[in-house]
C-alpha cells in the first residue's frame, strides 16, 4: 500500500500498520493482505467479489478489521461480504472505507455486509466512511448492512460518517428472533452540497426481541439528509428509534420514524428532534471564554462524539 | 473590582423606548454583594450587561479600571467574569467533565475535576461522565454550574437566581455550597437572588426596583429593613424575601 492508502487506512479503522489478529484489506478493488486466525476464517467468494468470513462458535475476544481504501479515481468497487458468527461468540468487527480521489471521475464503493449472528453471540460492528482528495470527483459510497440474529444474540452497529463522502445511501434490514437485542449507533456530518440517505428497517419477530436506533446528525452549508427508520413489531418486544439532527446555513434535513405494533404485545417508541444550536448553549460556552467558532466546534463535535 | 457608570438599558415596546435600567452606579469590591428586588425590576437585565450579553444603551462597565463596555462576552470572560445562568444550559453529547474542562481553560485531570463536584455536593464518581442533558435535576444542574465557576476561578462570579427552579432539598444544599463559596472563592461574588439565605451570607445588598438602585448597604443595615423590621423597603419585595 502507498502512502495515502495507509492514511486512508488510518481514518477508517485507526490502523498505523497490519492489525493483529484476523484481517483482509482490499486496496482499489483487490486484495491487499489478508489473515486468518484459528477460531477466524476468511476466504474469497468464488462466484462475485468478496469474501466470507466464519466465526468458530465460542470465540470470544477476537476482532477482524476489513478495511477498504480507494485512491484511484473513477474506480467503481462492489464487494459481497458475509459474517456467519458462531453461537456464544463474543467478538468485535472493524469494518469501513476510505476513499481519496484527486481525479475528476467519480469514486465508488458498494458493498454488502449480511450477518449471520449465532445463538447467544455477541457483536460489535463498526463502520466508518471517510472522503477526501482536491479532485473535482464525487466520493461515493452506498452500503447495505443484512442482519440476522438467532435466539440470545447481541448486536451493536456503531456507523459513522464525518467527512468527504458526497453521497451515501446506507440501507439496514434486520430481522431479530427471541430475546434478540440490537443497538444501533449512527453519527453523521455532511457538509457542502453532500447528500446522505439512512434507511433502517428492523423486524422484531422473537418474543423479547429488543432493537434502539439512535441516529445523530449535522448537516451544515447546503447538504441534505434524510433518516427513514422502520421498526415492525411482530410479537411482545420493544423498539426505539431516535433521530436528533442540527441544522446549519441552508441545510435541510428530513427524519422520517415510522413504527408498526403488529402485536397487542409490542412496544414501540420513536422521537425525532431537529433543530438549530440554540444560543444559549453557544452563548454559556461563550461566558466560558470560547469564540462563537470554538463554541459551534465544541457542541458539534460533543453531539457526535 | 467591577464598576457600573450610569448603566442604562431600553427596549423598544409598542414604538416607545422603556427603560429596563436607568442611570445604574454601583461599585462591587466585596467579596459577596447580593442585588435583590421585585420581580421585573431589572436584576437579571443587569447580571446580563455585566457578562457582555447585553449591551447598554448608556453608560460604562469598568473591570479594575479598565472599560470593558465594548467587549462581547468571550472578551469579558477571558477578562475574569463568570456568568451561571438562572436556568442551566443543556448540552447532548457533553458531558460534565467536558464542561468543566472547558470551564478550566485547560486540560485538567479526572481527579481535579471530580474535586469540584465534590465541592459542590456531588458524588464526583457518579457524574463526571455523564452528558449534560434531561437526565440531569435542576438542582444538579445548578450545582456542576457552580462547580464549572469554581474551576474557572475568575475575578467576578455573576450568578443568577441560583435558587429558581430547585426544590427545598436542594435549595438547602445550595446555600451550603454558597456558605463554602463565600470563603473559599478568590474575587468578588454578585449574586441576584430573593432568598433570604443567600442574602444572609452577602456582605452588601443592592436592592434594585423599577430600574433602578433603590437601597444598597451592609447586610445588617438592609435585611432589618427587608424583613420589614425597621421601616420595610418594599412590601412586594418583602414577601418574596420571605
Amino acid at each position: 500500500m502507498d502512502a495515502i492508502q495507509k492514511s486512508l487506512l488510518e481514518q477508517v479503522a485507526q490502523l498505523h500498520d497490519v492489525p493483529e489478529g484476523a484481517y483482509n484489506i482490499r486496496a482499489n478493488g483487490a486484495k491487499a493482505g489478508r489473515n486468518s486466525t484459528a477460531n477466524i476464517e476468511i476466504v474469497s467468494k468464488t462466484d462475485k467479489d468478496g469474501i466470507d468470513i466464519i466465526i468458530k462458535p465460542g470465540t470470544r475476544n477476537e476482532s477482524v478489521h476489513i478495511p477498504v481504501v480507494i485512491s484511484e479515481s473513477g474506480l467503481t468497487d462492489l464487494v459481497y461480504n458475509d459474517f456467519f458468527i458462531g453461537e456464544d461468540c463474543d467478538v468485535t468487527i472493524v469494518a469501513g472505507c476510505g476513499i481519496h480521489n484527486c481525479g475528476d471521475q467519480t469514486s465508488q464503493h458498494d458493498g454488502l455486509h449480511r450477518f449471520f449472528v449465532g445463538k447467544n453471540a455477541r457483536v460489535r460492528y463498526i463502520e466508518r466512511h471517510y472522503g477526501e482528495g482536491e479532485g473535482s470527483g464525487e466520493r461515493v459510497m452506498n452500503p447495505q448492512t443484512v442482519i440476522e440474529m438467532e435466539e440470545g444474540s447481541y448486536m451493536e452497529l456503531e456507523t459513522t460518517q464525518i467527512k468527504g463522502i458526497d453521497s451515501t445511501v446506507r440501507t439496514t434490514n434486520a430481522k431479530l428472533g427471541d430475546g434478540a437485542t440490537l443497538i444501533i449507533h449512527e453519527k453523521l456530518m455532511t457538509h457542502g452540497d453532500q447528500v446522505a440517505k439512512a434507511d433502517f428497517t428492523v423486524e422484531l419477530d422473537g418474543e423479547n426481541a429488543h432493537a434502539n436506533v439512535i441516529s445523530r446528525s449535522v448537516a451544515r452549508d447546503r447538504s441534505r439528509q434524510i433518516f427513514l427508520s422502520r421498526i415492525n413489531g411482530n410479537g411482545r418486544c420493544y423498539g426505539h428509534s431516535e433521530c436528533d439532527a442540527i441544522i446549519m446555513d441552508e441545510a435541510v434535513v428530513s427524519a422520517i420514524p415510522e413504527v408498526t405494533a403488529n402485536s397487542l404485545e409490542a412496544s414501540l417508541v420513536h422521537e425525532a428532534a431537529i433543530g438549530k444550536i440554540a444560543g444559549e448553549q453557544l452563548i454559556k460556552l461563550m461566558t466560558l471564554g470560547l469564540t462563537e467558532q470554538e463554541a459551534e466546534e465544541q457542541i458539534i463535535n460533543g453531539f457526535l462524539k | 473590582m467591577l464598576e457600573l457608570q450610569h448603566i442604562s438599558y431600553d427596549v423598544e415596546q409598542d414604538g416607545d423606548n422603556k427603560g429596563i435600567l436607568r442611570d445604574i452606579n454601583l461599585r462591587i469590591d466585596e467579596r459577596f454583594v447580593a442585588i435583590t428586588g421585585p420581580n421585573g425590576g431589572g436584576k437579571s437585565t443587569l447580571a446580563k450587561v455585566i457578562a457582555g450579553i447585553l449591551t447598554p444603551t448608556e453608560g460604562r462597565v469598568l473591570l479594575d479600571g479598565e472599560d470593558i463596555t465594548g467587549l462581547d462576552i468571550t472578551q469579558r470572560a477571558r477578562k475574569g467574569i463568570s456568568f451561571a445562568f438562572q436556568q442551566p444550559v443543556r448540552f447532548k453529547g457533553l458531558t460534565v467533565r467536558d464542561l468543566i474542562t472547558l470551564a478550566a481553560g485547560q486540560s485538567i485531570g479526572v481527579s481535579e475535576a471530580c474535586a469540584y463536584l465534590s465541592e459542590v455536593g456531588l458524588c464526583a464518581k457518579d457524574y463526571i461522565g455523564r452528558e449534560v442533558d434531561a437526565s440531569l435535576s435542576g438542582g444538579e444542574l445548578k450545582r456542576i454550574e457552580i462547580a464549572m465557576i469554581m474551576a474557572r476561578g475568575t475575578k467576578l462570579s455573576v450568578f443568577d437566581e441560583p435558587e429558581a427552579g430547585i426544590d427545598l432539598w436542594s435549595f438547602s444544599n445550595l446555600i451550603q455550597v454558597f456558605e463554602q463559596l463565600h470563603t473559599k472563592i478568590n474575587g468578588s461574588i454578585l449574586i441576584i437572588s430573593h432568598q433570604e439565605r443567600i442574602l444572609n451570607i452577602a456582605d452588601r445588598i443592592v436592592v434594585l426596583s423599577e430600574g433602578r438602585v433603590k437601597e444598597e448597604g451592609s447586610r445588617e443595615e438592609m435585611l432589618p429593613k427587608l424583613l420589614g423590621e425597621v421601616g420595610g423597603v418594599c412590601s412586594a419585595l418583602r414577601e418574596k424575601v420571605r
